[in-house]
């Protein structure tokens, strides 16, 4: 970067390019050009900078600018008034919601200031399409210390020393899978990346692909190293255009470089990757069904034993770990175990990333050591809950972990304190819900993930999981019973104990957490008829009450399907029969006149 | 466009097929050559290998745009596999499909984040107006609606995308004014 005076990073994560900042690097491009500065100023499309509530991001650097909710029509602007003229654009900055002053830089900002960041350590920062970039952040220099320096059982010894766990969901001991596969005695043997991520509403191992894919790939090859395999398989969601990209540009220049192929520095070690791509069925983060769809079947679960470390992809000993595990691996091996086990919690070493998403007011992806609490995730980092509405519940670990409540607010996070509260860390997903939220529909929408995604194989979750959809439902409609409470645990608790795989044994969770922490919402359901939360359409009912309207005629503009009659000055009048329910008129009524039973 | 099959199709309503998308009614669709040709190249591509199927199945669906039961048996005798075990993989995973999609496929984000900011009602908005139910296509061919899993842009929850295009901070009155924007394209 030196030959340039001024960098300009553009977030190129998918939540940034959704919001056009394709279209807000090629306008820097042209007024670049324009005021003939293309030599001075250097445009980047980098990896997520996790801040993506703020998105379209655009970072300057060396004064370390950040601009936020960032349009095509700024870019004039920035380049006149900041490159030229030397003065930041005012308007674009960030602003503190507290103080309402501007925050400049990141360093100033609640959102990065509890933030630890390692397997992201890379994004946001260099450009994912240039293998220097890495190189020039330490890249591939571990890669370089295990090969000419440690021997493998070192390199294991040095990883479980370290406490790192699976970040996929389990949170098996990484170092311990790969001593398990090391000891295997076989001819081949494959390192598998599991970057199928389906856990709805997470997002950090697409992040760390598209922002940092050399660092998976390292860690792949020193895993190759530790465990004697050659080949290695990133298998991928089809559904992540941009990280593929990314990753095959990465595997390009990796090998290119000589970082990946034979004698790879000068050693006898050879190691090479490839990827295979997966067709969006959740099941397949399982081990055993990624397995069976890499080698082109449906992705069922079978039964461990034998283990992957034992008999895995093609019958070989195959070591599989998730995407953010493996970025995790390089830092390890530079900064050392002992570095890396000072951070987090007893048992649970290291950080975190997690998808802060939901009724918050800075979604975004962050970092954070174990052990920092969920209050200070989702009120310091998160900014507090959208529209200063009541905190009700966070969500975590996807449709296999749990709902929350506020008394686990200071319990510290990892991954069995989770497990303890009835939740689970999974691939770290959270989802933060307010007072509007019901949480018996919350335990239905799961369901309904889980009985989409159910492979068939076994009936106690194929079947099963339909019949608490069912009752859930029937619940939802005003239908319910106050038995139906008991028969949604017990079926429950069947599905849990005789399911095969990860699925079927954590597919009621969602449904047996919201009974334990939310038991007053389901009696009021199914004693009272009512949705405290005012979300169950089959019990709302919209009226307008004629005392109040004025006829201002504001409820049937916006009406979205033409449900609202009414003369001008006249009371209006709604048709309960083309009413969809969406609230619209409730909310735009000034005058109180929109009555929700 | 994409679709470089000939359909000849038999006297079937389109809802009779879309109700029943998993195949007890598909149309009878004769290939061109072309098109069988490029099936045969595609299996190719991958050595003919059963244990390729998977990258077969997105290398044709990517030119075909979606994998009928004809396309699936052509496949099979390429690969030497049962088509039975083809169908049983199409069928699986969500990505392939049996049914071609619209001109303009819409797609509505429902991951956890997308449905507490409201995916939901956007859905019911969308269905009602194009009159389809999710994995349909609509009479003329014109729109397909699809729900996907998270997309990855929390930030702008609910996301809904019509093809490439993704829509951010969707709420069920926006709906008509994006559909219209399609719409319109059709009369120019």
């Amino acid at each position: 970067m030196s030959n340039y005076k001024m960098n300009v990073l553009i977030c190129g994560g998918t939540g940034c390019k959704a919001a056009e900042s394709a279209n807000i690097q090629a306008r820097f491009k042209n007024i670049l050009e324009e005021k003939s500065l293309e030599d001075e100023v250097q445009v980047i499309m980098t990896g997520c900078f996790g801040f993506c509530e703020q998105g379209p991001i655009v970072k300057i650097l060396p004064d370390n600018t950040f601009y936020v909710r960032v349009t095509p029509s700024d870019i004039e602007e920035i380049v006149m008034e900041h490159f030229i003229k030397g003065r930041p654009v005012e308007r674009l900055l960030y602003k503190d919601p507290k103080t309402k002053e501007s925050v400049p830089a990141t360093k100033g900002m609640d959102f990065y200031k509890k933030q630890l960041r390692i397997a992201l350590r890379n994004c946001g920062f260099i450009n994912p399409e240039r293998i220097e970039e890495y190189i020039a952040r330490d890249g591939y220099l571990a890669l370089a210390t295990c090969l000419t320096e440690k021997t493998p059982a070192e390199v294991i010894g040095e990883i479980k020393e370290s406490g790192l766990r699976g970040r996929g969901g389990g949170g098996f001991p990484t170092g311990l899978k790969w001593e398990l596969t090391a000891k295997s005695v076989s001819d081949k043997k494959y390192v598998v990346c599991n970057a199928d991520e389906g856990d709805p509403g997470a997002f950090m191992d697409r992040s760390i692909l598209e922002g940092d894919p050399h660092s998976v790939i390292e860690a792949m090859a020193i895993c190759g190293y530790c465990i004697g395999a050659d080949e290695g398989v990133v298998y991928i969601r089809a559904e992540y255009p941009l990280a593929i990209e990314r990753l095959k540009i990465a595997i390009k220049q990796a090998r290119e470089s000589g970082l990946l192929g034979k004698n790879i520095f000068g050693t006898e070690f050879n190691f090479d990757i490839e990827l295979r791509y997966g067709a969006g069925a959740f099941v397949c983060g399982e081990e055993t069904a990624l397995i069976h769809s890499m080698e082109g079947l449906r992705g069922e679960p079978t039964f461990k034993p034998p283990f992957p470390s034992q008999e895995g992809y093609m019958k070989k000993p195959t070591n599989v770990n998730n995407v953010e595990t493996f970025a995790n691996v390089p830092v390890i091996i530079n900064k050392g175990a002992s570095w890396f086990n000072k951070i987090g919690t007893e048992k649970s070493k290291g950080t975190k990333v997690f998808a802060l998403a939901g009724k918050i007011n800075n979604v975004g992806l962050i970092e954070v050591p174990m052990g920092t609490t969920l209050r200070e995730v989702i009120y310091e980092i998160g900014g507090g809950i959208k529209d200063g509405k009541e905190f009700k519940s966070v969500q975590t670990g996807g449709p296999s972990g749990g709902c929350l409540t506020k008394k686990f607010l200071d319990t510290p996070i990892d991954y069995d304190n989770l497990i303890a509260a009835g939740s689970m860390m999974g691939s770290g997903g959270m989802i933060v819900m307010d007072e509007d939220d019901c949480m018996v529909s919350i335990a239905k929408f799961y369901l309904e993930f889980t009985l989409e995604e159910s492979c068939g194989k076994c009936s106690p979750c194929r079947i099963g999981n339909k019949r608490l959809h069912e009752i859930l439902d029937k619940i939802t409609q005003g239908k319910g019973k106050e038995e139906d409470i008991e028969r949604l645990q017990e079926l429950s608790h069947v599905i849990k104990d005789t399911s095969l795989c990860g699925l079927g044994q954590s597919s009621p969770n969602p449904v047996l957490s919201t009974i334990l922490n939310f038991r007053d919402e389901y009696l009021a359901h199914v004693k009272d008829g009512k949705c405290p939360a005012g979300q169950c359409k089959a019990m709302l009912k919209y009226t307008i009450n004629e005392e109040n309207c004025t006829g201002c005629t504001l409820c049937f503009r916006n009406c979205p399907v033409g449900a609202i009659t009414g003369e001008r000055r006249a009371p209006h009048f709604i048709d309960q029969a083309l009413c969809i329910k969406c609230g619209v008129c409730y909310e735009k009524c000034k005058f109180d006149a929109v009555k929700l039973a | 466009m994409l679709i470089l099959i000939q359909l000849v199709l038999n006297p079937l309503t389109n809802d009779q097929l879309t109700n029943d998308k998993n195949l007890k009614i598909m149309p009878k669709i004769k290939l061109s050559e072309n098109t069988i040709q490029i099936i045969k190249d595609a299996c190719k591509q991958f050595d003919n290998k059963e244990s390729e199927l998977i990258n077969v199945l997105h290398a044709v669906q990517g030119k075909l745009g979606y994998l009928p039961a004809e396309v699936q048996e052509i496949i099979a005798s390429e690969l030497n596999m049962s088509v039975a075990k083809i169908y049983g993989v199409v069928t699986f995973y969500s990505f392939f499909t049996m049914i071609p999609q619209g001109e303009f496929p819409i797609s509505i984000c429902m991951g956890t984040a997308c449905y507490v900011r409201g995916a939901e009602q956007v859905l019911a908005e969308l269905k009602r107006r194009l009159k389809i139910e999710v994995g349909q296509t609509t009479p003329d061919g014109k729109f397909s609606l699809s729900s996907l899993r998270c997309v990855g842009a929390c930030g702008l929850a609910p996301v809904v995308m019509v093809g490439e295009k993704v829509y951010g901070r969707v709420s069920p009155q926006q709906i008509k004014e994006i559909i219209e924007e399609y719409q319109e394209e059709k009369a120019c």
